[in-house]
């Protein structure tokens, strides 16, 4: 198992100059992820949710960091476990919760569901179903950029999400070599959470130092530790600068640990005892508020009063994304195409083929 | 009117568009400095510079894919791959997310993105590289399928492409690439849709579309010679399908053959034959025949090559067949 840096947050808070009330932020939000994925496992199991959900949980730390590295202006793609990108990107949780309901108030109006989570405000570019279905496109978008703009310092840039599973399919290797030869302003990170589904990096790469697959692509690479939401922060924002500014692609890899199985239905039994109380002691919640505790940034009646704040949002928005409307079955042949053109076939199944 | 090629008529398309439109850019190996393996974009290198013709790396799933997102951003790629065999390397960009993000991110992304590539056998290629895949996109919710049969209506559907915001696959075909015909000057765009009537007739109704309808036309005007009149229908369109032109037809006809540079099984001979047996039923005089290639990964010797696919022989005696099969139908 690749051991994510030692480096203690508390050592980070006490050596920033960080704002007592930016630091709190970030942990609201960790807190909102928590509680958002908390509460979707329970939506799963009461059967609110269907199909695939994978949940940020143990990712928290990295979510904010990657997120608040970000400008308004940049271009987000994520793979599917990206619930709480949307919500550090600033969706608000309802209309998170309704596409997992499968609502006409979700991101993406119940077409997408958990995986598909799509906002072209907050320049979320979509989730995406397939591993790394997101990286043409995503190196597409940042073709774009280029296309219209040189580098500098004010420029938009592309962040493309992964996980550490994708580093192995063919488009990721595709995909930095283009932005290599092309000069793509655009960062891939891999959230390595240090298992594909059941398979853990080492059995899957053949270096499985991720953030060095970028070397065949003379793409620079760097590893941070994914617990640590300040050292993500500055390692993406520094990532960022150099794509925006001078079009050299990035390859950052931000290590934490899956708190839990894959997905909401998977048990993750291949996972020893060991794994599991190794997990709870690099989650980065606990951690977070500990540190905060100590460097007397908050203090635990405060912690407890946003958390209980966070429990209070979620649920409204869980309440109010079940009284969304489910999409009523005459809008099925919406969006199916972007220009209407004549002869599109509409019949629903046993209808007639040709008009009598 | 002016008579030019199907690959002039290609390349004056792209051209004229990239006038038009900044946002339109061209994406594919060898389509620049090498001026593409058909030459379709021969000279646009020199005139538009590699920022708008951009040779890639021989990467099909990452070019097609990144011409996607180019396209959620608002450009108009236009993407060459050098042979539909190889946009098998590309299917999961093409079904899994191009034909599938307007739709399933709920209205809000746009891929208005052309991917051009020929098909077809009959250039001792061997099996890899000598397919007719279309009717695996064709299959797909999403996608538009265009399949030009002659240079105004290659200069017509590459322009609607173009023009269009859904991603449309475009086409083309080896043995067209030479032949000539008449191009309405400047601005045509077709409706992406529908079909044509190419040459109308009263005995028997032939569908085809692409390389298949040049040859169902030659086989037409030599039957009309006979006193056998067949009316041609060309697709153009394979998604949307233009189904009610096709019943329109065979109810005049009575009679259908689907000649078709595909396999026989599951092929777009089949979609038509199901569709005229469900909108022309009572009006059929006899079976819906269909010609097309031999169901074998294609050999590359020659003899094996011609016998594995249709050709106007074929379609002459299917067209006979059937009009013998009705010769007593009154």
């Amino acid at each position: 198992m690749a051991e994510p840096s030692s480096t203690a947050v508390v050592g980070t808070v006490l050596g920033t100059t960080e704002e007592p009330e930016t630091l709190r932020g970030y942990y609201r939000q960790m807190m909102t992820i928590r509680v958002f994925e908390q509460r979707a496992a329970e939506m799963y199991t009461k059967a609110k949710i269907g199909g695939y959900c994978h949940l940020n949980l143990g990712e928290e730390a990295t979510v904010v960091g990657l997120m608040v590295a970000l400008r308004a202006t940049d271009y987000l793609f994520t793979s599917y476990r990206e619930h709480g990108y949307a919500l550090a990107r600033g969706a608000e949780p309802v209309r998170i919760m309704a596409e997992l309901f499968g609502r006409t108030g979700g991101l993406s109006g119940g077409r997408g569901g958990s995986m598909h989570l799509f906002d072209p405000q907050l320049r979320l570019l979509g989730g995406y179903g397939i591993v790394g279905g997101q990286i043409p496109p995503a190196t597409g978008a940042a073709l774009a950029l280029a296309y219209r703009n040189g580098p500098g310092p004010d420029r938009e840039a592309v962040m493309c999400l992964l996980g550490d599973g994708a580093t192995n399919i063919g488009a990721f290797h595709e995909c930095l070599n283009l932005a290599a030869v092309w000069h793509l302003p655009i960062v891939y990170v891999i959230v390595n959470n240090q298992l594909g589904m059941g398979t853990t990096v080492e059995a899957a790469a053949g270096e499985p130092e991720l953030f060095r697959r970028g070397c065949s692509y003379r793409i620079p690479g760097q590893r941070v530790d994914g617990n640590d939401v300040l050292a993500v922060r500055k390692a993406a924002r520094a990532a960022l600068d150099r794509a925006r500014g001078e079009h050299q692609p990035m390859l950052l890899e931000a290590v934490s640990y899956r708190l839990r199985g894959h997905s909401v239905v998977d048990p993750a039994r291949y996972r020893s005892d060991e794994d599991n109380q190794r997990a709870r002691a690099l989650d980065p919640l606990p951690a977070f508020r500990a540190q905060l505790i100590d460097t007397g940034v908050l203090d635990a009646p405060a912690a407890a009063g946003i958390d209980a704040e966070v429990e209070q949002a979620i649920a409204e928005a869980v309440d109010a994304a079940d009284r969304s409307p489910a999409p009523a079955p005459e809008t099925l042949f919406d969006h199916v195409y972007a220009t209407a053109v004549a002869n599109t076939y509409q019949g629903l199944p046993g209808d007639p083929v040709v008009s009598p | 009117m002016t008579v030019i090629s199907y690959r002039q008529a290609l390349h004056d398309t792209l051209r004229a568009e990239m006038l038009r439109d900044e946002d339109v850019l061209l994406i594919g190996e060898e389509i620049g400095l090498f001026e593409g393996s058909y030459k379709i974009t021969a000279g646009l290198l020199a005139e538009f510079g590699p920022r708008r013709v951009r040779d890639t790396p021989i990467c099909e799933e990452g070019f097609v894919g990144a011409a996607i997102g180019a396209a959620m951003l608002g450009l108009r790629p236009v993407v060459e791959i050098m042979t539909i065999n190889f946009s098998l390397l590309a299917i999961d960009q093409i079904v899994n997310h191009a034909a599938k993000m307007h739709s399933m991110f709920g209205g809000q992304a746009r891929v208005p993105l052309v991917i051009r590539t020929p098909g077809g056998g009959g250039q001792q290629l061997a099996a890899t590289h000598s397919q007719n895949l279309e009717v695996w996109y064709a299959h797909v919710p999403g996608l538009k399928v265009l399949a030009p049969a002659t240079p105004a209506d290659a200069k017509g559907m590459l322009t609607a492409a173009i023009r269009d915001d859904d991603p449309v696959i475009l086409l083309e075909n080896l043995a067209l690439y030479n032949t000539n015909g008449e191009v309405p000057d400047g601005d045509h765009t077709l409706d992406i849709g529908t079909a044509s009537v190419l040459k109308p007739g009263r005995d028997l109704t032939v569908v085809a579309y692409s390389r298949a309808t040049v040859v169902a036309l030659d086989v037409a005007r030599r039957l009309d010679e006979e006193g056998i009149s067949v009316e041609v229908v060309d697709l153009r369109s394979l998604r949307p399908l233009d189904r009610d032109t096709v019943c329109a037809s065979v109810r005049k006809t009575s009679r259908a053959v689907v000649l078709e540079d595909d396999w026989l099984s599951y092929g777009i001979g089949a979609e038509i034959a199901a569709t005229i047996g469900e909108g022309a039923f009572d009006y059929l005089d006899a079976p819906v025949r269909r010609v097309a290639a031999a169901e074998v990964p294609l050999p590359y010797a020659k003899p094996l090559e011609l016998a594995a696919l249709p050709d106007a022989a074929a379609l002459t005696r299917v067209i006979r067949d059937t009009l013998d099969a009705t010769r007593f139908a009154g």
